[in-house]
């Protein structure tokens, strides 16, 4: 049952004895996933372990023999990989971008959240920026992207969008890292004062000596804001420059203005559907039914609807503008992809961005954790969807009607595409070994009496002082 | 005075014997690609014959188009290659340094003309062509983008030639593989800047017309159709 904050105020009045036990049971439910290992975990570990190793072999016989193992063809001579490339660097917008803004709004249910939004964003960047190195002819010269000093004071290309693109991930990443990072670090020294060995060696370095002091929560909350700013033109301009890998060339139905924002406000959707999946997971797999609650899902389902209304938006614009405008070279990729050769994905995208979740998404009494679940699942395969019917119809049917192609994916393509989802889900796997999957101290935060927003004192390791009140409780925490 | 390099294909001359594809592979190295990649849309060609109908049975007309990269002066692909593999060179061709390609092909997605050619796996040379292969340009392996040069190893050879014989260039001295071997004279190469040459004269005819020069690409390749030119008069 959800407390209502008259409720928990009143708790608080009382001696700070229950909140004490709150706090003790907060530690002790979000550690538990840590220190025991379920019969289950260790399936998901191997199966998505094999996943990576099928991806693995599979790069490496195209290594072996040549990137004309997958199906590009000119004129497609961008395809799964690319679409790949841009659905992931969406996907990686669920965290760090929405666990900025609603930090920055002073969210307070964004707590039990914000954590496992940014992981995702952190693992989709190096899922999305391990693609295009796997997908160049020749993936060993990778690296001739990095403008660094040589011999043959060669620099490379800053007019590339793809230049850009490198940049602006690497920007991404490490952003997103230390934004990942920074509310770790009092979980990291809560792990080493309750474990032994080898893992208290690890998180002695990851707490990097914390220990809870006012001047060291004072830099923490100093840095974390920092950070929610910086990150969120960081975020938008990502997918903006993603975007314009496409818009920036000449190609038929790729050459638009309103590419960037239409592929931010894909990101965002795209980007929450898969946080609203994944808590479904961890919630179900880690028992945080008390933690990740309806409200949480309802809230973020709210989001979901605006998102998928507004990539409705998006997508309507641009294709009557096109319609509307009625020129030769665009229209022949128009009808390709609505009405002849990729109709029935371009209409089975509708239905997964649109019809099926915004009834889900719109009436309260749909917008459950099963709910929300179903219309997430839908969203991730027609956004997939449409970042395949961005690239695909454009290239195979470029101007010269002789030079018209068509694109099918091989096995190798398939594997890869399969491996980059299992080496998503293995990574998140693994991090939730390492990290409480919701913040702990941020939890805790939630337990502390209204008191202005500045930390004066903070007793304990984990238990800052003086910030906000709110957040789901544990519901049965004994009186 | 710096050359401009140009070509001019007579559409009213053009038979579609492909001779010119053939000298093409011959002089540039293309490997083949066999049957099965072909038919999958991989077959390598810097110079390739496009054909269309116009009219129905049984009274179709046959048009033959050769389509090669039109060296374009605002050239799409050279602006996105992030390693500077595509480049323009002085003389206003689009270069294309193959050890510099790390294969992200995005030069052939930009490209309107489709006229780049991808290396989806290292060459071959069926027995005998292996031994004819030209030693003046280099092999590229897999990964790499290729593309027509306007046969650059006979530009710079006949340049050095005349340089060391303290003259200028004259026209007619080169051509491409492909202007030499079209027997019915459709394909003309020479310097755009020489006003007297007959690249120069035959760029300014009324019949006219660059492919897809709406797209403001520049290109350096100039189509001859007498069929536009009356449909132009006739208007």
């Amino acid at each position: 049952m959800q407390k209502t904050v008259e409720q928990i105020e009143q708790d608080l009045q009382r001696p700070t004895g229950r909140t004490q036990r709150a706090a003790e049971r907060i530690e002790q439910d979000l550690l538990r996933p840590i220190f025991t290992t379920s019969g289950k975990y260790k399936v998901a570990v191997a199966v998505s372990g094999l996943l990576v190793l099928a991806g693995v072999a599979a790069f490496g016989y195209q290594l072996y023999t040549g990137i004309g193992v997958w199906g590009i063809n000119s004129p497609v001579f961008w395809a799964f990989d690319i679409t790949n490339f841009v659905f992931w660097i969406g996907i990686s917008h669920a965290g760090t971008l929405i666990s900025a803004i609603l930090r920055l709004c002073n969210a307070t249910w964004r707590r039990p959240v914000t954590r496992c939004a940014e992981a995702i964003t952190v693992f989709s960047i190096v899922i999305g920026g391990l693609i295009p190195l796997c997908h160049i002819g020749r993936p060993w010269l990778g690296y001739w992207l990095i403008p660094y000093p040589n011999q043959r004071g060669i620099w490379p290309n800053f007019r590339s969008p793809l230049l850009w693109d490198f940049f602006a991930i690497l920007t991404y990443l490490t952003g997103s890292t230390t934004f990942l990072y920074l509310p770790t670090i009092p979980d990291f020294a809560a792990i080493r004062d309750a474990s032994t060995g080898f893992r208290k060696k690890i998180c002695r370095i990851l707490s990097l000596g914390w220990q809870g002091t006012p001047r060291q929560w004072q830099r923490l909350e100093i840095a974390m804001h920092i950070m929610a700013i910086a990150i969120v033109p960081v975020a938008v301009s990502v997918h903006t420059i993603v975007s314009w890998d496409f818009s920036m060339t000449l190609v038929p139905m790729w050459h638009s203005t309103i590419f960037g924002p239409y592929f931010v406000t894909g990101a965002i959707f795209s980007g929450i559907a898969a946080l609203i999946l994944a808590m479904a997971l961890l919630r179900h797999f880690l028992h945080l039914e008390q933690y990740l609650t309806p409200l949480h899902f309802n809230n973020l389902g709210k989001l979901l609807l605006t998102m998928s209304l507004l990539w409705f938006y998006f997508t309507f614009c641009e294709r009557l503008t096109t319609w509307y405008g009625n020129t030769p070279d665009e229209m022949a990729v128009f009808w390709q992809s609505i009405r002849l050769h990729f109709a029935p994905l371009f209409w089975t995208m509708v239905i997964c961005n649109l019809i099926i979740p915004v009834p889900i998404l719109s009436m309260k009494r749909f917008r459950t954790i099963t709910g929300t679940a179903i219309a997430s699942s839908t969203i991730i395969v027609g956004m997939w969807i449409e970042r395949f019917l961005i690239i695909v119809p454009a290239l195979d049917h470029k101007f010269l009607p002789f030079s018209w192609g068509v694109y099918r994916p091989t096995w190798v393509e398939d594997t890869l595409m399969a491996s980059s989802f299992g080496m998503m889900a293995l990574l998140y796997l693994l991090f939730s070994k390492a990290v409480p999957m919701i913040s702990i101290w941020e939890m805790k935060v939630g337990l502390q009496p209204h008191g202005g927003g500045i930390i004066t004192t903070a007793p304990a390791i984990a238990e800052p002082h003086g910030l906000v009140l709110e957040g789901p409780l544990p519901t049965d925490v004994p009186e | 005075m710096a050359h401009k390099w140009g070509l001019v294909v007579d559409l009213d001359r053009c038979t579609g014997c492909e001779a010119c594809v053939v000298a093409c592979h011959a002089e540039n190295n293309v490997p083949t690609v066999g049957k099965d990649q072909a038919a999958i849309g991989r077959a390598m060609q810097w110079i390739r014959v496009e054909r269309s109908w116009e009219g129905d049975f049984p009274n179709p007309k046959v048009r033959f188009q050769p389509v090669l990269c039109q060296q374009c002066d605002a050239a799409p692909c050279e602006a996105v290659c992030p390693t500077y593999a595509s480049y323009h060179t002085e003389e206003g061709l689009n270069g294309q340094a193959y050890n510099r390609c790390i294969g992200t092909r995005f030069c052939a997605n930009a490209c309107p003309y489709t006229v780049r050619s991808f290396n989806f796996f290292n060459p071959s040379w069926q027995k005998p062509l292996n031994l004819q292969l030209n030693p003046d340009v280099s092999v590229r392996s897999v990964g790499i983008m290729e593309k027509c040069t306007f046969c650059v190893q006979r530009i710079k050879s006949a340049e050095i030639q005349a340089e060391a014989e303290k003259r200028d260039l004259k026209d007619g001295e080169l051509t491409t593989a492909c202007a030499q071997s079209c027997a019915s004279k459709a394909l003309v190469f020479g310097d755009l800047n020489d006003p007297n040459s007959e690249v120069s004269r035959l760029a300014s005819s009324n019949r006219a017309a660059k492919l897809m020069g709406e797209l403001g690409t520049k290109p350096n390749v100039t189509y001859l159709d007498r069929g536009a030119w009356q449909d132009a008069k006739n208007s």
